[in-house]
């Protein structure tokens, strides 16, 4: 990812667009010729309630710095509920992932319809700068071998005469 | 013929699986037919020199629980793994951090804070802080160096089998016994190195004999909030039970007794991150007419981590919080 931004900083998104809806609504974007940015990754599910906690945090920790998911509107979903299980599974995803650190906004949830190129693109847009205003998130960054610390303390120790 | 050679040891750990050990009753004979007991801190007077002078590879089996959570944990990880041809992760705080990996969700001078300063209980008017050296007149102290982040004994070294459980139950002890003091005698096969041993195919869940019904569950309620019905599935009755995320093994103890399960065995064969896939279970099956009241309800899980990686935090995708 180019790193030439306003502040140095492309956000990386990862956004898991169910394929009945909010994936169409990607693609009405595309032929409507609507301009946003091209920072995320779009990965077609084929339901918003098929995204597992496990996915967002998969993405997360392998280098996004923002996940969106999005799916269709509570009532519109193909397999009847499946964006119930989203509509729940969202705020307790969100609740573990500010225990552990992260700022509120790094993951999103929108319902989009095929039908709704325009606000594809706008989520995608406000998500975007909602994300380089939060700054990246290196979230292995954090991980250091800290056992090279100790190796020193007793390297330190060794020297002192018995 | 001389006897084998075993070795257990403790690092990051509350001892209860050294207990668990003692739990085979009999069975502690053939361990003793079989073994002698080469390093064992719990129950023998071995220093860490001894095992410093054993050839590598000279231990037979080592069971090692406990995480590692400071650089002494970690130089004797190093050092047992040398030193054993069989080491196991025994336990759950060795094979998945166990409950001392929630202290991953604070760094070393957050919880040194915590307990030396800021604890209401405390009298520590000088604000006295354990020093990792201190100098005597009669040579210098040295405790170990504590880490900002515990460590699952496979983000350190190389282990060869994981055993879960806190502790494991003894019958899968016994049973685990059993195939390797075979194997030594080259009489049965080992399993296949990095496998999860002592556990039973399938989930916790599985082991249950509550009557399981459709899961839709209104609220979420807490174990000490009511009486649970003695028939029906604790997660129909609101209460969180980690049983549908954990491998089987312990044959359901908890819940056979009214306790739900907190996942303590750890995530079941093919489950990535034990935490994620019991928090997405749970907010799938509440049951409210609109996507907002569903929402409010999952929102009401009182401590996320707390409640889905009581055992697994260190061993999860994120492994620890940003802090």
């Amino acid at each position: 990812m180019s790193t030439n931004g306003s502040n140095g900083f492309e956000p990386r998104l990862i956004g898991f667009l169910c394929r009945w809806c909010s994936y169409n609504g990607a693609d009405l974007a595309g032929t409507s010729r609507l301009k946003y940015p091209p920072n995320m990754v779009p990965i077609k599910t084929n339901c918003s309630g098929r995204v597992d906690a496990t996915h967002i945090l998969k993405a997360l920790q392998e280098g996004a710095d923002g996940v969106l998911i999005a799916g269709c509107h509570p009532g519109d979903c193909h397999y009847i509920n499946g964006n119930y299980r989203t509509a729940g599974r969202f705020p307790l995803t969100e609740k573990l992932l500010e225990q552990l650190g992260l700022e509120h906004g790094r993951v999103r949830l929108e319902w989009v319809s095929a039908a709704e190129g325009d606000k594809f693109a706008r989520v995608v847009t406000e998500f975007t700068e909602q994300i380089r205003a939060l700054g990246p998130l290196g979230w292995n960054a954090q991980f250091r071998d800290e056992s090279a610390e100790a190796d020193t303390a007793v390297a330190a120790k060794e020297a002192v005469p018995a | 013929m001389s006897k084998f050679k075993f070795a257990m040891y403790w690092a990051g750990s509350c001892g209860g699986c050294e207990i668990s050990v003692l739990e085979i009753k009999e069975k502690i004979l053939d361990v003793d037919a079989n073994f002698d007991v080469v390093f064992w801190p719990a129950a023998a007077d071995f220093k860490y020199k001894d095992v410093e002078g054993y050839d590598d590879g000279f231990i037979d089996l080592c069971l090692f629980n406990g995480c590692i959570r400071n650089s002494e944990n970690e130089h004797l990880a190093k050092l047992l793994r040398e030193k054993s041809k069989v080491l196991v992760a025994f336990g759950s705080c060795a094979a998945t951090g166990g409950i001392p990996g929630l202290a991953n969700v604070a760094n070393a001078q957050e919880i040194k804070d915590l307990v030396y300063r800021d604890n209401p209980s405390l009298d520590n008017p000088e604000g006295v802080y354990p020093q990792e050296r201190y100098t005597m007149p009669e040579g210098e102290l040295e405790l170990p160096h504590m880490y900002d982040t515990v460590k699952t004994l496979a983000q350190t070294i190389d282990v060869d089998y994981f055993m879960p459980g806190c502790p494991p139950e003894a019958h899968q002890i016994a049973t685990v016994l059993d195939v390797v003091i075979a194997a030594l005698k080259g009489e049965g096969p080992l399993p296949a190195k990095g496998a999860t041993i002592g556990v039973a195919p399938k989930t916790c869940c599985d082991e249950c004999k509550r009557v399981k019904e459709e899961k839709k569950i209104s609220s979420f309620r807490r174990i000490w909030e009511f009486l649970p019905d003695a028939e029906q599935c604790l997660l129909e009755q609101g209460l969180i039970c980690m049983g549908p995320a954990t491998q089987a093994g312990c044959g359901s103890r908890c819940t056979t007794v009214g306790m739900p399960c907190r996942g303590c065995y750890g995530a079941p064969e093919g489950v990535v991150d034990q935490g994620a896939k019991m928090l997405s279970t749970v907010a799938s099956i509440i049951d409210a007419p609109t996507p907002e009241e569903i929402a409010k309800i999952a929102a009401s899980v009182p401590d996320p981590v707390g409640t889905f990686y009581r055992f697994g935090l260190a061993d999860s995708l994120l492994r620890r919080a940003r802090v």
